[in-house]
């Protein structure tokens, strides 16, 4: 059993490192794709993005909520195969709306402050992932999860 | 961080932190001559602000919506306003602010100064930028310089910055602005003088004006000129003109006042003061090795130089380039009030006296010798009138960009195109030509049958079986023409009123819309924004607005005009067409007819453009699912889209459907009270598609890249118009 700290480090390592992370989403035809800005909250219980209202991610959520998110720190060479780490979280993801979204936004800025006309558009969606677990591997294959309490 | 170096402190390396303008100056400085107490602000505080605020990412994601090189100056003026925006929205950084006030108090106290760009790159032997990038005069107290110090940053991407990037050596990652804080010198003359004249290599030139110079760099206030002998430095000849007005310090910036009689008696300059300044550009060229342009004032009769950069004409490849066309465009208040006057005492009543001179023509009555010789004379007119619209209407829309510049200073706004709102309160011609369609869209829904019997026609006209509705018919036409005409009021297009009853039924089938402007918000804005402004300022400010307000209604009214015109002429050309076709004429001549035959194919090529320039492409396998553009008129819709090719196409333009087309043009706008979006390939937040649909509260996007082609008629698609995001489902 590996001891819960280095493995927290790690994954919070890449969350406040990384400012883009691959959602995955299912659509009626099938699973769906992109790429998302994303910031994590402080407790790392939720991982944080926006989207326009009018994109199929949005329309996949709203579907059906669960989702995954891959969070890596690849370079796109020969190292990534031993170097490289990857996180995938999994979970609901809900959108934001009411008083918690002005806390959000800030928090959400600070990390992306040039996304700043596009989150504040009447037509973009906060959206959270409410992680259930996170899944850590490095060391090509090396493989541990974490679950949320 | 200490972000401020003094001139006197300045090294031989400090070209990129301070930029050419303060390094020349600094020169001068060790060189002995008289220069305003000056301080330069590096490029590492703008560096510092644009990282700490995330406006670095901002700016590159504004300048990179779509490939540069695709976009319009429209299009590039609206990206320079929103960044301007950006900057004055975004307040210094706590720790960062402090610095730089205490530098300003400690140097200049409560002070008058300038606060100057000084680009790195800037004024170089290479080339002379003048006024691509901004600066302000007479500024007092540290708020105030603050405030001005991020504008002049901004205006590193001024829209004449961007256009001139290649030759600026701007780069949109990297590139920085470094700022000159001076005080002012309030100098009683002031005026410039060029080492040597373009047309004459043994001649320079100086002039003069009373007070500061503010007013003949500007062009507001017209100099005296001394042509000078560039060995001797005398005067060899003066130009004078009539002295009336001075530019002089005020509370806030400058005001233009009347000059005392006295003064206005005798030139700024005796001959040896100009010697006397003609000596000073000609020292300049010996320490820097090429004639000099200075800009100089005299204060109780000491020489200061405010200024000095070559005489380098910009490379701006000949009259055929036309940003030079475009920088031109920014004119002056004075300038664009003389504008108005023009067009609205002359221009358009002119326009308006020859449409009804040439209504009264009855070319089915001319020979054809005469129809020969009135296409001519049509034509003639018609280029006359193309050429005053490139030439004074064009220009007279910067009214608008000069109010919006003034209103977003003073209001500062979250969203730096909402000045235009304040603007929309304002009658157009085509939202008449609207609300009588909707007139009578209203006779029909009066009774069910009325819209029976128009579903009914067959070849009978409306006015056969309508009392009401015919006449109403009739008069629309005769006052707009035929609606599926590329022109405005062309009437030989043929569909008769075919295509004017499709529409009405198709008005009358849905509730009735208006625009849907509100007077109370308009109302609001205007007093909120009149209220920042005192005295002479605040009438200045109310002036401006109306003439913005003119400005604004001409964008759309000027093209209405303009068609009026232009279909006069396809009038004629299509009579001549009608007479070649007739198999007995009665009075045919070879010779005559050959020339008609001519004239025909000369303007057919032009009247039978499509609308929408490009054609369709075959469907290929790749398809454009969401397509960026600019967001031009705020609101979410979704509908069918319907693709406008030719303005044929518009006569089956459903309610609830999304305007596609190439560009909006007002000849275009009756079918917007029907579409329930607009989608446009021709970008920016001023032309008339964005401005019809704000007018009708409609989400709109401009600048869509291929729009024609990448949609068609009948695919379901979402406008964004918060995002400027077009979706196709």
């Amino acid at each position: 059993m590996p001891s819960t700290e280095p493995v927290f480090k790690k994954i919070e390592t890449l969350l406040t490192t990384q400012r883009l992370a691959v959602l995955s989403t299912q659509s009626p035809d099938g699973p769906y794709a992109n790429l998302i800005a994303f910031v994590c909250s402080q407790d790392m219980f939720r991982l944080f993005f926006t989207t326009p209202r009018t994109t199929r991610k949005y329309a996949n959520l709203k579907a059906d909520p669960r989702a995954g998110m891959l969070i890596d720190n690849r370079s796109n060479d020969v190292q990534d195969f031993h170097r490289a780490m990857a996180v995938t979280a999994t979970g609901g993801i809900v959108e934001i709306t009411g008083g918690e979204q002005e806390d959000v936004t800030k928090l959400y800025l600070s990390r992306h402050p040039y996304l700043k006309t596009f989150v504040t558009s009447p037509s973009t969606a906060l959206m959270a992932m409410e992680v259930g677990r996170y899944i850590l591997v490095d060391h090509f294959q090396n493989v541990t999860e974490m679950r949320m309490p | 961080m200490n972000f401020w170096i003094p001139l006197e402190h300045l090294e031989a390396d400090d070209l990129d932190r301070v930029g050419g303008k303060a390094m020349t100056l600094g020169r001068l400085f060790g060189h002995g001559f008289r220069v305003p107490k000056t301080i330069c602000l590096t490029t590492r505080a703008y560096n510092r602000f644009v990282e700490t605020t995330g406006l670095r990412g901002r700016i590159l994601l504004e300048l990179q919506r779509k490939d540069f090189r695709q976009m319009r100056w429209e299009e590039v003026w609206d990206a320079a306003l929103r960044i301007r925006g950006m900057f004055h929205a975004t307040p210094y950084p706590s720790g960062m602010e402090r610095t730089l006030r205490e530098g300003i108090e400690t140097v200049f106290g409560k002070d008058a100064v300038a606060v100057r760009s000084s680009a790195p790159g800037e004024d170089s032997k290479r080339a002379s930028f003048a006024g691509l990038h901004e600066s302000f005069v007479n500024l007092l107290g540290a708020d105030a310089i603050l405030v001005h110090i991020k504008l002049v940053w901004a205006s590193l991407w001024s829209d004449a910055a961007l256009m001139y990037r290649q030759e600026l050596g701007l780069d949109f990652e990297t590139s920085a602005m470094a700022v000159i804080v001076q005080e002012t010198i309030p100098g009683e003359r002031s005026g410039v003088a060029f080492g040597r004249n373009p047309a004459d290599e043994f001649q320079g030139v100086v002039e003069a004006v009373y007070g500061l110079n503010q007013g003949l760099v500007d062009g507001v206030i017209e100099p005296d000129r001394w042509m000078v002998d560039r060995t001797s430095a005398m005067p060899l000849s003066h130009t004078a003109v009539p002295r009336t007005r001075q530019v002089v310090s005020a509370v806030r910036n400058v005001d233009i006042v009347p000059l005392p009689a006295d003064l206005a008696q005798q030139p700024p300059l005796s001959s040896d003061e100009v010697s006397e300044v003609f000596r000073t550009v000609l020292k300049l060229e010996e320490i820097f090795g090429v004639p000099q342009d200075l800009e100089w004032t005299l204060k109780k009769g000491d020489l200061y130089v405010l200024q000095s950069r070559p005489i380098t004409t910009l490379e701006r490849g000949g009259t055929e380039d036309e940003r030079q066309w475009y920088l031109s465009l920014h004119r002056s208040f004075e300038n664009l009030k003389e504008l108005r006057r023009k067009i609205e005492n002359e221009l358009i009543p002119e326009m308006i006296r020859i449409d009804q001179q040439l209504s009264r023509t009855d070319i089915k009555k001319l020979s054809d010798r005469a129809l020969s010789q009135e296409i001519d004379s049509r034509a003639a007119l018609n280029d006359h009138w193309v050429k005053t619209y490139w030439n004074d209407f064009i220009p007279y829309a910067h009214g608008i960009r000069l109010f919006g510049q003034v209103y977003n200073d003073a209001m500062k706004p979250e969203n730096p195109f909402e000045f235009v709102d304040l603007l929309a309160a304002t009658s157009m011609a085509s939202l008449d030509r609207n609300r009588r369609l909707e007139e009578m869209a209203a006779i029909v829904r009066t009774h069910s049958s009325r819209e029976a019997s128009l579903r009914n026609l067959k070849g009978e006209k409306v006015l056969e079986i309508d009392q009401r509705l015919g006449p109403a018919m009739e008069s629309f036409i005769e006052m707009y023409g035929d609606l599926t005409c590329p022109v405005t009021g062309g009437r030989q297009c043929t569909q008769g009123t075919d295509a004017l009853v499709r529409l009405v039924l198709e008005l009358a089938a849905r509730e009735p819309a208006e625009p849907k402007r509100s007077f109370e918000k308009i109302d609001g804005l205007k007093e909120k924004f009149l209220s920042r402004f005192t005295g002479a300022q605040g009438e200045q400010a109310a002036e401006l607005l109306d003439l913005a307000r003119s400005s604004y209604r001409l964008r759309d009214d000027d093209n209405i005009h303009l068609g009026r015109i232009e279909a006069h002429l396809y009038e004629a050309v299509g009579e001549a067409r009608r007479r070649l076709k007739l198999s007995v004429r009665p009075d045919e001549n070879p010779e005559t007819e050959r020339i008609l035959a001519a004239q025909i194919k000369t303007y057919e090529s032009m009247e039978k453009t499509p609308a929408a320039g490009a054609k369709a492409q075959v469907r290929g396998r790749v398809k454009a699912r969401q397509i960026l553009g600019q967001p031009a008129g705020e609101g979410l819709a979704k509908g069918r889209a319907r693709v406008i090719r030719e303005n044929a196409d518009l006569i089956d333009f459903k309610n609830g459907e999304i305007l596609v087309c190439d560009a909006v043009d007002p000849n275009m706008t009756f079918v917007v009270p029907l579409a329930s979006g607009i989608v446009e390939r021709r970008g920016g937040m001023l032309i008339h598609g964005a401005i019809i649909a704000r007018e009708y509260g409609l989400p709109c996007v401009t600048g869509v890249p291929d729009a024609t082609r990448r949609i068609h008629t009948g695919d379901r698609v979402t406008v964004d118009g918060f995002l400027g995001i077009v979706t196709i489902e």
